[in-house]
This record gives C-alpha cells, sequence and structure tokens, in this order.
C-alpha cells in the first residue's frame, strides 16, 4: 500500500515536469504517466464500465502493462454486466467494450442471450443513444461471432437518419430539439455500424445521402494557426455541452468508423489532439488518446474502411534553441502520432530565413543524416550564414518507398520556428566626461564589463557623460540587441532610463547635463550608473552597475517641478511609526531644600510668639471644670477638635473629599454633642456666676 | 525744635496712653489678640517666601495666606461677640460665640485643606 503511494507521488512529481509544448510533439512518456495517474483504479477496480473501458483502451494504446489484478477485476465487471438480465443496454455496450481490449472469456450461451437483448434494444430504441449502444453492442459481438446481422436494417438506418438537422448537426431525439456536433459523431458511429451488420447490401442512395451531412460537418470545421483543425462546440448546443476535444473526438470516431476522413484534414486534426498537451483528466486523456488512435490505425475492424485512412507524421525539433557557443547541432525528430517509428524517409532543409524578412534562404537545399541510434536527422555544423539571430527553418519529408506515400501524410512542407543564440563580444566599453568644448575630454576610463570594477566620477551641469562600446556576433557582424539602456539612479530612488543609439557596432551615447538639468528635478548628488544590454539571442546578457558620478547641479528655481514620490514600501504602513517626541512643559524652578526649611522654621515663629504671649498674659487652666462629668466632656470636646484636625491632616495626605467627608459627618456630630453638652455647662455655670 | 519735641512727645504721650488703655482690656481679649497677631504674621511670613522664590503652586501659596487669614478674621468675629462692652452681642453668650468660632474655623479649614493640594 505504502509502495504504490510512493510510486503514486513520483509519477505525480513526474507528471508536474512535464510541460505543453509549443510545437506539436508526439505522444511521450509524459502521456503514460498521466494515464497511470489518471487511471488508477480504487482498490483495483473502476468506479463504472465506462471507465474500465476507457482505462484499458489507453493503457493499450499507449502499450502499458497492464497488472494482472485490473484485468481479473475488469473481467468480473465485464462477465457481471454481461450475465446480469437488468443490464442496460449502455451496460452491456461498454462491458463489450471493454472486453474486446481486455478481452475475457464469455461463453457462447451469455453471448446468445447478450445478442438477444440487443436485438430487441434496435427495435425498441427510440433515442440517438439507444440506437449507438444496442448497434454498437451488436457490431461488438460480430467482431467474435461473425454470422450476427440486423434485421431491418435499412429501416433502421432510416429511423437513425431521422435525427439528423441537415446542417451538419444532430438531434439526440425526436421531441428534444435540442442538437449538437458530438452527436454527429455518435450517429456517424452508429450508422457505420447498422452498414457493417447489415445482412445484405444496404441502397447506395441511402448511404450517399450521408456525404451532404458529412459535408456540412466540415464546413464548420475551424482552423488555428494555419496548423489546427477542430470542430468546436456551435452555438446553440444546449444543455449537451462537450467541450472541442470531447466533440472532435466524437467526430474522428465517427469520420474513421465510415473512413470518410480526407486525407488534407488528417493532419491537421492530429495537430490539434497533439497541440492539447497533457490532459488534466481522466475523460480528456482518453478522448485524446482514442482519436490519436483512430487517425494512426488503418484499420477499424469496418469492411468499409478501405484506403482511405491515412498515417500522419509529425516533425519536430526536441531543442528550438541552437547555442553557437556550445557547438549545438541541429535535431529532427519524425514520429507517429502515437510515438511510434516512421517507415524509413529523409528529413531535408529546404531553406532558413531570418524571422520575417521575405529574403532569399541562407542555407542551400540539403539533407540531414539520419543517427539510426537515437532516431535523430541531424545537421552537425551550422552553415556559416547563419549567425545569431532568430529564424524560420523549413523542413521537408522525403519517404524512401513510393507505396509508403499512399499511407502516410507528412505534410508539405513544416517551418519551424527557431533561435540561435551566442556569446556577443563588447569591446571598446569607454566612459567619459567631455568637456563644454567641443571633444575636449576631461575624464576618461575603460568599463570592464565582464568584471566587477566600478568607476567613479564627478561632473556638474556644463559636462556631458559620454558611454560607448562596441558589440559584434560570433562571426564578426554588427548587432543591435532589443535592449541597449542606460539608467542613472539618484540617492532619493528617482531613476532616469536613457536608450543607447547605435551606427552600425559601434554603440555610443552622450549625455548633455545642460539640457537635462530639468529633467533631473535639479537633484545634485550621487547618481549610480547602471547598463543593460539584452537580446534573446544573447548568451551573455548583462545588467550591470558600472560605478557611480556625482552630480553637480543649480538651484532648483521656484517654479521648478518636483521629482515624483518614489512608492512607499507597502508593507511599511504596517511597521512602526516614528517615535513621538513629546514637548513636556518645563518643570518649574523650585526653590533650594534649605531655603524651603528655613521658611518653615519660620513660620513656626509666630506659633511660638502666641505660646510665650500667652504665658506672659498669665493663661492657666484654673477655670477647667472640676466636674468629673464636665471634665469628660470637656476633654472629649478638645480631643474632638484634636481629631478633626488629624483628619484634615489625613485628607492631605492620603484620603479623598468623599471618604474624609463622610468620616467629618461622624465627628462632627459628635463634636457638635461633645461641645454642646460642655459648653452649655459652661454658659450654666458662668449664669450661675453672674447671678450670684 | 520744640515743635520736634512736642511731635516726639506727642507720639510718645499718644503711645503710652494707647498702652495703658489698652491694659485693661480683659485677658480673654487679650488672648485672642494675640491669636489674631500670631496668623497675621504667619501670613506675612509665607508672602515673604512666595515673594522670595517664586508662587509657582499658587493654590497652595492662596490656601495658606487664606487659612491665616480667615482664622485671623473668624477670631475678631469671635473678639466682636465676645467682647462685654459691644452692646450689640449683649445677649449672646460667650460660648456660643466660641462655638461657632470653631465651627467656621473646622469648615475653613477643610476647604483650606482641599485648596491646598
Amino acid at each position: 500500500m505504502a509502495r504504490s503511494l510512493i510510486g503514486f507521488m513520483v509519477l505525480l512529481l513526474f507528471l508536474s515536469t512535464c510541460e505543453a509544448s509549443p510545437i506539436y510533439q508526439p505522444i511521450s512518456v509524459c502521456h503514460r504517466s498521466a494515464a497511470l495517474v489518471h487511471f488508477s483504479p480504487d482498490h483495483g477496480s473502476f468506479k463504472s464500465l465506462e471507465e474500465t473501458y476507457e482505462a484499458l483502451r489507453t493503457f493499450d494504446v499507449l502499450g502499458i502493462q497492464k497488472k494482472p489484478n485490473v484485468t481479473a477485476t475488469a473481467c468480473r465487471l465485464i462477465s457481471e454486466a454481461v450475465g446480469s438480465s437488468s443490464s442496460t443496454p449502455k451496460d452491456l455496450f461498454y462491458a463489450l467494450k471493454a472486453n474486446s481490449v481486455a478481452k475475457c472469456k464469455i461463453n457462447d450461451k451469455v453471448f446468445q442471450g447478450i445478442i438477444t437483448r440487443l436485438n430487441a434494444a434496435v427495435n425498441d430504441a427510440s433515442s440517438l443513444l439507444d440506437f449507438h449502444y444496442s448497434v454498437g453492442g451488436l457490431v461488438l459481438v460480430k467482431s467474435s461471432k461473425p454470422d450476427v446481422h440486423l434485421a431491418n436494417a435499412d429501416g433502421i438506418f432510416r429511423s437513425v437518419k431521422a435525427f439528423s438537422q441537415g446542417d451538419g448537426k444532430w438531434r439526440y431525439s425526436s421531441n428534444n430539439p435540442e442538437s449538437s456536433a458530438f452527436a454527429a459523431g455518435i450517429a456517424l458511429e452508429t450508422l457505420a455500424g447498422i452498414v457493417s451488420l447489415a445482412s445484405s447490401e444496404l441502397d447506395q442512395s441511402l448511404v450517399s445521402t450521408l456525404n451532404n451531412d458529412i459535408s456540412k460537418l466540415f464546413d464548420s470545421i475551424e482552423k488555428y494557426d494555419n496548423e489546427v483543425l477542430y470542430f468546436d462546440v456551435m452555438l446553440g448546443d444546449g444543455h449537451d455541452h462537450q467541450g472541442p476535444l470531447a466533440t472532435t473526438s466524437s467526430i474522428v470516431r465517427g469520420l474513421t468508423a465510415f473512413a470518410a476522413l480526407p486525407g488534407n484534414k488528417i493532419l491537421g486534426l492530429a495537430n490539434f489532439f497533439l497541440g492539447v498537451g497533457v490532459p488534466g483528466d481522466a475523460k480528456d486523456l482518453f478522448n485524446q488518446i482514442d482519436s490519436l488512435a483512430c487517425l494512426e490505425s488503418n484499420r477499424q475492424g469496418f469492411p468499409l474502411a478501405l484506403l482511405m485512412v491515412s498515417i500522419p507524421l509529425i516533425l519536430f525539433l526536441p531543442s528550438t534553441v541552437l547555442s553557437l557557443t556550445k557547438k549545438d547541432s541541429l535535431q529532427v525528430k519524425v514520429n507517429t502520432v502515437l510515438g511510434l517509428n516512421p517507415p524509413p524517409l529523409t528529413v531535408k532543409l529546404v531553406g532558413a530565413f531570418t524571422s520575417g524578412s521575405k529574403d532569399a534562404s541562407l542555407v542551400e537545399s540539403q539533407e540531414l543524416g539520419f543517427d539510426a541510434g537515437t532516431g535523430l536527422h541531424n545537421l552537425n555544423n551550422l552553415p556559416k550564414s547563419i549567425d545569431v539571430g532568430s529564424y524560420t527553418f523549413v523542413f521537408e519529408i522525403v519517404l524512401h518507398k513510393p507505396e509508403d506515400e499512399k499511407v502516410y501524410v507528412t505534410g508539405g512542407q513544416k517551418k519551424v520556428p527557431v533561435f540561435v543564440t551566442g556569446l556577443i563580444k563588447i569591446e571598446n566599453a569607454e566612459i567619459a566626461i567631455l568637456g563644454s568644448d567641443l571633444g575636449s575630454i576631461e575624464t576618461q576610463k575603460k568599463l570592464d564589463l565582464a568584471g566587477q570594477s566600478a568607476v567613479s566620477l564627478s561632473a556638474n551641469h556644463l559636462r556631458k557623460l559620454r558611454v560607448s562600446f562596441k558589440l559584434t556576433t560570433p562571426h564578426g557582424l554588427a548587432f543591435n540587441p532589443h535592449q541597449v539602456l542606460l539608467k542613472l539612479r539618484h540617492e532619493s530612488k528617482v531613476e532616469h532610463l536613457f536608450v543607447v543609439g547605435n551606427s552600425g557596432e559601434q554603440f555610443e551615447i552622450i549625455l548633455n547635463f545642460l539640457g537635462l538639468v530639468e529633467k533631473f528635478f535639479y537633484l545634485s548628488g550621487r547618481y549610480d550608473i547602471e547598463l543593460t544590454v539584452g537580446d534573446v539571442v544573447m548568451d551573455n546578457s548583462l545588467l550591470r552597475a558600472i560605478g557611480h558620478i556625482e552630480l553637480d547641479l543649480p538651484e532648483p528655481p521656484e517654479k521648478a517641478p518636483r521629482p515624483p514620490p518614489q512608492p512607499v514600501d507597502p508593507y511599511s504602513r504596517y511597521g512602526p511609526k516614528a517615535e513621538i517626541t513629546h514637548i513636556f512643559k518645563a518643570p518649574e524652578k523650585r526653590p533650594q531644600k534649605e531655603l524651603s526649611f528655613a521658611f518653615l522654621g519660620l513660620t513656626f515663629l509666630p506659633l511660638l510668639g502666641f505660646l510665650f504671649g500667652l504665658y506672659r498674659l498669665g493663661v492657666n487652666l484654673k477655670n477647667f471644670p472640676t466636674n468629673t462629668v464636665a471634665a469628660t466632656f470637656a476633654v472629649l470636646f478638645h480631643v474632638g477638635i484634636g481629631a478633626v484636625l488629624l483628619l484634615y491632616v489625613f485628607f492631605w495626605l492620603k484620603l479623598d473629599l468623599f471618604q474624609t467627608l463622610k468620616l467629618l459627618g461622624l465627628l462632627g456630630v459628635f463634636l457638635v454633642f461633645v461641645g454642646h453638652r460642655i459648653l452649655s455647662y459652661l454658659a450654666a455655670t458662668s449664669a450661675k456666676l453672674k447671678s450670684a | 525744635m520744640a515743635r520736634e519735641k512736642s511731635s516726639k512727645d506727642n507720639a510718645q504721650a499718644l503711645f503710652n496712653s494707647l498702652r495703658s488703655a489698652y491694659a485693661v482690656t480683659p485677658v480673654n481679649l487679650k488672648i485672642i489678640d494675640l491669636y489674631v497677631g500670631f496668623a497675621v504674621f504667619t501670613a506675612l511670613i509665607q508672602v515673604v517666601y512666595m515673594a522670595t522664590v517664586g508662587s509657582f503652586p499658587f493654590n497652595s501659596f492662596l490656601s495658606g495666606v487664606l487659612s491665616c487669614v480667615g482664622t485671623a478674621v473668624l477670631a475678631v468675629c469671635l473678639r466682636i461677640q465676645v467682647n462685654k462692652e459691644n452692646k450689640e452681642f449683649k445677649d449672646l453668650p460667650p460660648e456660643r460665640a466660641f462655638a461657632d468660632f470653631v465651627l467656621c474655623n473646622l469648615v475653613l479649614h477643610l476647604v483650606i485643606m482641599n485648596f491646598l493640594g
């Protein structure tokens, strides 16, 4: 279990490296691994008979060895389906189709049962799909039991033909107005089956009426890139929305069954299926592989398939980029669509043209040598006339045996875009500061563009900067790359880009700072200089910082344009912001501690004076009440006042107003009570004294 | 010269008569006068301090000065009410006046303590 899982993951990894190639390449290892990935059975069996058939057919065409348990479970499914009396014609059809690949043993009694049921289904059929499954099933049985015939073939042919709309599209049933090209393919397959099952020759006029439908179908063929032909989903195709791959696939199957595929369309259709690359799901992969097999195979098992089906040959280049530095040789491969070996042939290079030009060919017509070991046609030394650049090479296939020409389709001359790359020599690279007078050179330095050295220059707005170099191809010709740019970047990230012009091989740019002062926004300072020389055919494109220049520009006038704001890093929005410096009020100047303490002492002086004065006055406590009760109250009175004052001290130190007020309330009540008692006692005493 | 001498003598005589008149005031009034003097002097010292070091915690200065001045004022009120020669407050017992004095002082000082900061 683990091993199969690892194997599966390895396959998936490999599949991810298979890319779609722009040139139509035949079926390759990538398709095989895709088949193994998409058609991996769940616990050894597939979900349905249809999927079983698709998997088996794909494995068969691609030459993948089936695991024995897959075949065993497939056989089990098939025998269940054909043995059960409740199978629908659809199940029987797919079971028989799967059996044509798996070749399981089915005994005669079962066959008889199938034949009876299918014949009954044909007579009961009302929709196109009913006819398709029943007739198709009988055709498959006929391969094992040649004496199977269809009674009333004429009538059944007419019934199926009735589904045609006449514009190339066919309906699925008489009461459903929806029609599609996909249905046309199914109908053609069914009709071919009827013809092959007829016990006596069908009326030829009937068959020839189909030609009209087929030609109408071909009227709707779509073309792409001058090389690809396909049938697209036509407008108004209703619910039955099969994509172009499924539609073209169905039509190819139908036409192959009738052997009505014209030779000139085969290569275009083959290119369509190859252009799909490696499909992403099982159904698409099956459609692609099955259709390519139909295009390739000469016989479909129908007697009508005489000699009309031709096998397309695909010419492709494993690599369309050739490097002069590595001395790559031109390699061409020719295969059938399924990747099989072609018949003996020679590939001729008819001509090579620079892309986009209509001049004469740069090379003579020559044959490519064939290496039987690798199966490649090589041109070992590229002609001297091929320098770096992009070309269109024109090839032609010449078959050795004349009888092969009836069987194989070569497609005439094939144009392939090829890039030839090489090392471009950069010589005499120089940077100079020129003075304001013509031709006076202030500083001149050689540039080493291959190395890492950086030059350092300085100039003011009266000077000019000149950068010059020479570019030559490996064959010594002038080369004009796609990008030759000089960039000056200021320290504040403001950039200016200039295109370096050339005359022949010599590239030169002169920056006159006097005219550029405004363009540079009057920004003085350090500018980094960067040179870019690049082209798709350069092996050594470069983007190099060649140094820096200190520019001294005049002050900007009032109305000078400001440099554009540089893009802010969008993630800096979420970063920390600048530290805020709070401005606090400067603390007041406080006096020195000693001064404060001095005055504190000084504040107590009047108190001392007061106490001294009291002493001098002869203040005494002789009037203190002697009565115990009164004395208690007197004491409490003073204690109360003292407590209130203490509360005030606490209020200043710790408490807040509300707590103070609460306590003051309590103390106040107490004080008032006590005070009232003592003072009324004192008042009574003094009144008594007065009256006495 | 004689006039100077006489003005000086006049001042001296005035001072002496004031002194002797004051000597006969009852002791309790003298105590109150002393208390007032003490309060006013404390206030003065605080003002001098503020003049020296600046009025930064102005609320503290105000509360200090107001405490002294307030209590002086209340003491003066007490003296008026307690003075037997004052016919207006003849019926007011001095104990009652003293109670008022104590109460008002306590309220004053509550406000002062709040404002002290």
